[in-house]
């Protein structure tokens, strides 16, 4: 059988930038991990008042938008992996890539309008 | 003792099978390199590289009881029966164990696995000091039995883009060595998504060297010095 020859190339140049990034990010994961026990743990918010009252700390809103920040980062580095291994043709990787990247970036616009909303 | 061989044929066969064996073992017979000799004996038509039988050629690299290494230096005391044995996986049988290396082989030439120094050789050879030469162990005595590679997930989704285990722990060798002087041509090779990066620390690599070795450590420490020529 003849297939259509397909040069292969590779040498896209962001293997090491995303390989560090999704160890930062999960420092910074590691790091929010304790602070937020800690803080549910002093405060105990039942109700959605008390909840309004613990992320009314502008230390804690940045801290958790910062959390929000490194998850989504590091499961998108984590995903594309999994894509990048599994779905083989390139328009199909392309579609869920982008797919999948709209809905991380959709989680992180939702995480900002929850703790500055009101 | 109960064996359980993969056949195939591409002439005659549309699929893999298995057949069985039963074989009566001499007290000589110590290694499952033996045991295959006398199936070979009983069965002709049963194929299978094998040169060196002491763990040196790296040609009867074969997966067994469904983890991979070399038929020559695995005891038979040490098999369950019935002793299944199959070709490598991940890589296109060719007939019976033996498996097209292609692959394998072009990765590990794509790593340029040689000496590059433009300077001109001395008149005796290149010195090292003992340090230096210390580096290179755990890293010169790979025999490429392909063991790793073929035990490797992200080699087997990408054989054609993922260097794999031997050829990164080759890459290294040639990284270290004190002697070659392409060691940033060598890391710009390899800073992509897919030639190291592939690598997920799934550690299969080191749980199969017959030899011993470790290529995660091997490229841990390619993604180090990465790591410390970027920052």
């Amino acid at each position: 059988m003849v297939s259509a020859y397909k040069k292969q190339a590779v040498g896209a140049s962001y293997g090491l930038s995303d390989w560090l990034m999704q160890r930062l990010t999960a420092v910074v994961l590691a790091l929010y991990t304790p602070v937020i026990v800690a803080c549910l743990l002093m405060h105990r918010p039942g109700t959605f008042h008390e909840w309004q009252g613990m992320f009314s700390s502008q230390l804690l809103r940045l801290a958790t938008v910062l959390f929000f920040g490194a998850l989504i980062w590091h499961a998108w580095i984590g995903i594309r992996d999994i894509v990048m291994d599994y779905l083989k043709p390139a328009s199909v990787r392309m579609t869920a890539l982008f797919l999948i990247g709209f809905f991380l970036i959709a989680c992180f616009a939702w995480s900002v309008a929850i703790l500055w909303g009101r | 003792m109960k064996f359980r061989i993969e056949r195939f044929n591409p002439d005659t066969d549309a699929k893999p099978y298995f057949k069985e064996y039963d074989v009566d073992l001499k007290p000589a017979d110590r290694m499952l390199l033996d045991a295959l000799v006398r199936i070979k004996m009983m069965d002709d038509t049963l194929s299978l590289r094998r040169s060196c039988r002491e763990g040196i050629c790296g040609s009867d690299a074969m997966n067994i009881n469904g983890k991979n290494g070399l038929a020559c230096i695995t005891k038979i005391v040490d098999l369950k029966e019935p002793v299944v044995l199959r070709a490598l996986p991940g890589l296109p049988i060719i007939r019976d164990l033996i498996v097209d290396m292609t692959h394998f082989f072009a990765q590990y030439h794509s790593i340029k696995p040689y000496l590059i120094n433009d300077e001109p050789p001395p008149e005796r050879e290149r010195l090292q000091s003992p340090h230096e030469r210390a580096e290179l162990d755990g890293l010169y005595e790979c025999i490429l039995c392909a063991c790793c590679s073929t035990s490797c997930p992200s080699f087997w989704w990408n054989p054609d883009k993922f260097v794999g285990p031997a050829g990164l722990l080759n890459a290294y060798r040639f990284i270290a060595d004190s002697r070659d002087q392409a060691a940033n041509a060598r890391l710009d090779d390899l800073k992509d998504p897919y030639r190291l990066f592939r690598c997920h620390s799934i550690m299969n690599c080191v749980d199969v060297c017959p030899k011993g070795l470790n290529p995660t450590s091997a490229i841990g420490k390619i993604k180090d010095m990465m790591v410390r020529r970027a920052v």
